[in-house]
């Protein structure tokens, strides 16, 4: 098995929080200090940070509405500018990943979630892979390539 | 900024009420803020909501459904309703859900739709 030097990897970090919502804005700011070390553009970390938020939101409005947990993320960074971000639960999970995948899908209307969290986290960060087993938990991995980009603001 | 605090000031002119909104506006926030805004809009039935996002750092799409939600209010109210001044992040999220066909939205108070 290789070495995570072997592999690339610069740096990582782990963090559990409660789901609750004021962890939304803890979890993000958390994640955009780590990543600041890429040197990325303000752009490229305000997508990072919307789409750790919109994961976590997951996480608290969703995965746990009927029951209380926590949710885990790690941020690994690599060589040549790839973060990969990684939230997990333990919650409910999802029956339909490609239906709840689709923009304007969600099981809350009621209180005016836009169905876009998922359609946010795909536009703003490179790739972005959904696994998840009802009953079990999801766990929802993106990576982004940063400070590439010729635009510094 | 870690704390998701909201604040808002308003002012109303010729059944015009401006909202100028502040800090992070995530699902945290978003149910206290629409609470506010929508016993605000019941209150003075306003005929143009102008809500100002020059001042909001950031926003999600829990974001996207507060402003959705009180263009609705605004309809049923027989009003309208339109947004300013978001930033270059607000706007990116704003244009990827297209609200643009829901309500004007505009870079400052004197600036081109886009």
């Amino acid at each position: 098995m290789k070495s995570r030097k072997m592999r690339g990897e610069i740096n990582r970090m782990a963090l559990r929080l409660p789901a609750i919502s004021v962890n939304e804005g803890v979890a993000r700011a958390v994640v955009a200090a780590f990543c600041a070390q890429m040197n990325p553009s303000a752009t490229e970390l305000a997508d990072i940070k919307c789409a750790v938020s919109e994961a976590v939101t997951n996480c608290i409005v969703h995965a746990y509405r009927e029951s209380e947990g926590d949710f885990y993320i790690t941020v690994i960074l690599f060589e040549g500018g790839l973060v990969r971000v990684a939230v997990r639960d333990r919650g409910c999970g999802i029956a339909d990943v490609r239906a709840a995948r689709a923009p304007l899908f969600t099981t809350d209307a009621e209180h005016e979630r836009s169905g876009m969290g998922f359609v946010v986290m795909e536009n703003f960060m490179d790739s972005l892979a959904v696994f998840s087993r009802e009953g079990k938990g999801t766990t929802v991995v993106m990576t982004k390539r940063v400070g590439v980009s010729a635009e510094r603001e | 900024m870690i704390h998701t605090e909201y604040r808002y000031e308003t002012r109303s002119r010729d059944r015009r009420l401006f909202v100028t909104l502040y800090g992070e506006i995530d699902h945290h926030g978003a149910v206290a803020l629409r609470e506010e805004l929508d016993a605000l809009l019941l209150r003075e039935r306003p005929a143009r909501l102008v809500l100002d996002l020059a001042h909001v750092e950031f926003m999600d799409s829990a974001g996207l459904g507060l402003l959705m939600g009180r263009y609705r209010l605004m309809r049923e109210l027989g009003g309208e309703m339109a947004i300013i001044n978001p930033n270059d992040r607000v706007l990116k999220i704003l244009r990827l859900a297209g609200m643009e066909r829901f309500f004007e939205i505009t870079r400052s108070v004197k600036g081109e739709k886009i």
